[in-house]
């Protein structure tokens, strides 16, 4: 019998409070849990420092302040390659940033999952990575190489949110596209862990839709599964569904003015999950 | 089909297979769609060896074609982006990157133009530039070639350039390899005693001249440059029946 830890998406985005660190899954404008972001937008939680791969999760934040800080490698929407808001928020000053390359992050997330302080990796050198970011050190090999290394330090965070296709009441989570991204790191790299999920199954029907390999997210990572279905909406989720690539383009357009933005705002964010559906499904 | 002379874009797919066509058993991962264009035609043609991916996170081992939904793909591989980072550490993997701006050094810039703090263009950000530099070969795609993206200094140093490389000492810099720079007018390399920029070919019907305008440093340029070499009957057959049936590379290089 497995526990239950299902919970509300308001209720995971009531445990995000000011000044924290909240990673989120997904990688650019795929399999991002947004139905999570979204409720987040409209809590009264500013000041976050945001850890993501990003898409238009730090986008949607960052234009509706909740964001400080940005620690990234890009952000992106994928077929359109510069998220517009993010790009707003960065020119106009208005967030500061730590700019990392893609596999230092990952070495951040799994020093923090690991518990240790920092990893060693050749990733950074010579390059203004260390120049932007002046806390990140160097550190020489004990041994007879006496090898200098970047310590990429851990990236620990408060909160992570990550969405999977299918999960369990108890907070299994199983993904079903090729690329499990790095959401098992965010949750590990975490002290609370909330996904959402398309569909929640019986423990027993995880295999009737994928290998035990595609169960990357075991109960030890997470605290609260709430189901949200087509809650990745509008990044891609397949096999349940593709990038809605219209929407994105609108969401694209508000960036444009403070009116567009303004209009989708209260037609997609400040209506609620459940409004947001209707508005956007067929 | 389409048929008639090579185009310049056909041009620059056959000197992008030429950046892969030696490199043996590696991961020959080009980014961008003629880097994507040429990859295929080196593994299709010279290089079989290559290791490729779909373009995302499967390796494979046939010829997928560009701009076709849902391509047959022969699987060889689950390569998710944490195993890339496996083999980008590894050193097994040559790279083709874009590049916002570049020096004569090989400094490569995509992450913002301006100041850190409020960038006058924010673009993509780092991504995997500075890993990918100090791991592994890595060449550039610039399909406009412009004093823009040409520059003196770049604003940011994403990917790594030998001037850096060299400043960090013989033991951390062992693995930093830059090949080749193809743009839209030219091929560019690195082979001179100083790693400096230098102009190994133009494109037919560009002039050297044309270049240098176009370039906003002194690139080293020695004796009578070379033309690039046109695409064989066997490698426009197989851009434009296999690889590009669609012509996106026509698009990203408009025929002059």
């Amino acid at each position: 019998m497995v526990p239950d830890k299902r919970v509300t998406v308001d209720e995971i985005a009531a445990e995000v409070h000011d000044g924290m660190t909240v990673g989120i899954g997904g990688w650019g404008s795929r399999r991002k849990p947004m139905a999570l972001v979204r409720a987040l937008c409209r809590t009264s939680a500013k000041d976050l420092r945001i850890v993501s791969y990003g898409g238009p999760d730090v986008g949607l934040l960052c234009r509706t302040g909740k964001v400080r800080e940005v620690v990234y490698a890009f952000v992106s929407l994928d077929s359109i390659p510069l998220e517009p808001h993010f790009r707003n928020a960065r020119q106009s000053g208005a967030v500061t940033t730590m700019e990392l390359d893609e596999g230092m992050f990952l070495l951040g997330l799994q020093a923090a999952a690991w518990r240790v302080p920092f990893l060693p990796t050749r990733v950074g050198l010579g390059s203004d990575v260390m120049r932007l970011s002046p806390s990140l050190r160097t550190i020489r090999s004990p041994y007879d190489d006496g090898e200098e290394l970047v310590a990429m330090p851990a990236l620990h965070l408060d909160v992570a949110l990550i969405h999977m296709h299918r999960g369990d009441r108890g907070g299994t989570g199983q993904y079903l596209n090729v690329d499990p991204y790095f959401d098992d790191l965010m949750c590990m790299a975490a002290t609370r862990r909330f996904m959402s999920v398309e569909r929640i199954v019986d423990t027993a029907d995880f295999l009737a839709a994928g290998p035990p390999q595609s169960i990357r997210i075991n109960r030890l990572m997470t605290d609260g599964v709430v189901e949200t279905p087509h809650g990745a909406h509008f990044t891609e989720c397949i096999p349940d569904y593709p990038r809605d690539e219209a929407f994105q383009r609108a969401y694209t357009a508000s960036a444009k003015s403070d009116d567009a933005w303004d209009e989708f705002r209260a037609r997609y964010i400040d209506v609620g999950e459940a409004d947001y559906q209707r508005a956007v499904r067929p | 089909m389409r048929d008639g002379a090579p185009t310049r874009a056909e041009v620059c797919a056959a000197a992008i297979a030429d950046c892969f066509a030696h490199d043996g058993e590696i991961l020959a991962n080009p980014i961008g769609t003629l880097p994507v264009i040429g990859g295929r035609l080196a593994k299709a043609t010279v290089a079989p060896e290559l290791v490729m991916t779909d373009g995302e996170a499967l390796l494979v081992e046939n010829i997928v074609p560009l701009g076709v939904d849902n391509p047959d793909k022969v699987v060889a591989g689950w390569n998710p982006y944490r195993t890339m980072f496996d083999v980008v550490w590894s050193g097994r993997r040559h790279v083709m990157m874009g590049a916002s701006q570049i020096d004569k050094w090989g400094n490569q810039n995509f992450a913002f133009i301006g100041s850190y703090d409020a960038p006058r263009t924010q673009l993509l950000g780092m991504r995997g530039a500075p890993g990918n530099t100090i791991n592994d070969t890595t060449s550039y795609w610039i399909p406009a070639h412009t004093t823009r993206a040409f520059v003196p200094a770049v604003d940011v140093v994403c990917g790594v350039g030998y001037d850096r490389a060299r400043d960090l000492g013989p033991v951390a810099g062992r693995f930093h390899h830059l090949g080749y720079v193809v743009t839209n007018l030219c091929v560019l390399d690195f082979e001179t005693p100083e790693n400096r920029m230098r102009l190994r070919s133009v494109h037919p019907g560009v002039t050297v001249d044309e270049v240098v305008a176009a370039t906003g440093f002194e690139l080293a340029i020695e004796g009578n440059v070379p033309v690039s070499r046109l695409p064989t009957d066997d490698e426009l057959q197989w851009i434009r029946e296999r690889i590009d049936p669609t012509g996106l590379g026509e698009e990203e290089v408009p025929n002059p």
